[in-house]
């Protein structure tokens, strides 16, 4: 029981990583639907939510899933100048973008957010843009407000890990 | 409406340092219209602070209460059982109600989250421009409705510099119009030019702050 300190926990694995795809239901989330229908192949990491348009996303549903521990968030909006509510997904550009700067405020570091632009048809594309997000966040490291049990069934934050010790930004003040 | 915004992460954060339960109250009036210290500004505030601080394993207890006006008393009362709770507040008011809390609960510290900035207008959704400058003695009957006061960059009351670039201000910001100009457009649209013909006196600032902060008491409303 003692030397439990002394076993390192297991490297987070390729399916540790979760990622949310907040969709819009006009174009990314019929998208990503085409994608599945089409039997494309994508990383399992990515939990779609269904959104009526990425205008509807408030910022802290985004700060929300960072801080449960999401590894990375993707806002996936129409094409510009495509929005079905005209400028519902520059809205969101915009809001994003403030959250990316808090995300750096917070040290959590503004690559874990990031918004794509896709028309209902561009299936490939929204492929593209999950696997590329899966690689932003495997290079990030897993999120260090991430919890996790050890080998004991206690909750250890990521941050306390070691090969956490190194995810950029924990630091930054 | 008094206008303000939210100071930056990390000074909250070393503001907060040696906290480990802390109120956060947002106001309800000025500070939410100008989208800087609502209850919308609280709760983003709020998970950006929990996670800096998790993130340096000294995790933080945060309470979130907004009220209507945190400049008054009668007020500030709602919220003083969640003040014992915890040991320091947070408040998302203008200056001027971080101080009343501070009045009312002397035991607590209380620190500011917004840097109170001006008495302004919004000029379209989430842009203000500030225009009194609240000096205690108004001239805006003289030059038509626009303070020279606050908006020429030098406080001419007898203007303009000369230094103005189509209609351009040439101090700081490029954008920002020439008090001057738009006085003088304001005179001649409602046809009192005649106003700039005297030689302006220098401004009396003895009603201003510069003696230190004012007071105004109204016997004949006084209870
Ligand atoms: S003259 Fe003084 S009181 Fe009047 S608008 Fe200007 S700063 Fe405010
Ligand atoms: S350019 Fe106009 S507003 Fe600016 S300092 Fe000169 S008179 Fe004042």
């Amino acid at each position: 029981m003692s030397d439990n300190h002394a076993t390192p926990p297991p490297a987070p694995t390729d399916d540790d990583y979760k990622i949310i795809a907040f969709c819009c239901n006009f174009c990314a989330y019929a998208a990503a639907d085409l994608a599945g229908a089409r039997r494309m192949q994508y990383p399992a990491n990515v939990r779609v939510v269904h959104l009526p348009c990425t205008g509807k996303l408030e910022m802290d549903a985004v700060l929300a899933a960072f801080e449960r521990g999401i590894d990375g968030v993707l806002v996936a909006g129409c094409l510009e100048g495509g929005c079905h509510y005209l400028e519902g997904n520059l809205r969101a550009k915009r809001r994003l973008e403030a959250i990316r700067n808090l995300l750096d405020e917070i040290g959590l570091g503004r690559d874990r957010l990031l918004m794509v632009n896709l028309s209902a048809a561009m299936a490939p594309t929204f492929v593209e843009r999950v696997q590329e997000m899966v690689a932003t966040v495997k290079r990030l490291g897993p999120n260090p407000l991430r919890v996790t049990a050890n080998a004991r069934g206690v909750a250890v934050p990521a941050a306390r890990r070691p090969e956490a010790c190194t995810a950029k930004g924990a630091t930054s003040t | 409406m008094i206008v303000g915004s939210r100071k930056p992460i990390p000074e909250l954060k070393r503001v907060l340092a040696r906290h480990k339960k802390v109120l956060f109250a947002g106001c309800g009036t000025c500070v939410t219209v100008c989208l800087a210290g609502g209850e919308r500004e609280v709760g983003i505030t709020a998970y950006a602070l929990r996670m800096a601080r998790k993130l340096d394993g000294n995790p933080l207890e945060i309470e979130q209460v907004t009220i209507e006006r945190q400049c008054e008393n009668e007020f500030i009362q709602d919220v003083a059982a969640a003040v014992e709770r915890n040991e320091a507040i947070l408040s998302f008011a203008c200056g001027a109600g971080v101080q009343a809390l501070a009045e009312r609960f002397p035991q607590k510290p209380v620190y500011a989250a917004l840097n109170t900035q001006f008495l302004g207008i919004l000029e379209e959704q989430a842009v203000w421009t500030e225009k009194c400058l609240g000096c205690g003695d108004c001239v805006l009957s003289d030059f038509g409705g626009v303070c020279p006061v606050t908006r020429c960059a030098k406080r001419m009351l007898n203007g303009p510099c000369g230094g103005s670039t189509e209609e351009r201000c040439e101090v700081a910001d490029p954008e920002r119009p020439c008090a001057w100009q738009l006085i003088y457009k304001r005179l001649e649209a409602i046809g009192q030019l005649d106003n700039l013909e005297r030689v302006y006196p220098a401004k009396d600032w003895r009603p201003s702050w510069h003696a230190g902060a004012r007071k105004i008491v109204r016997e004949e409303h006084r209870v």
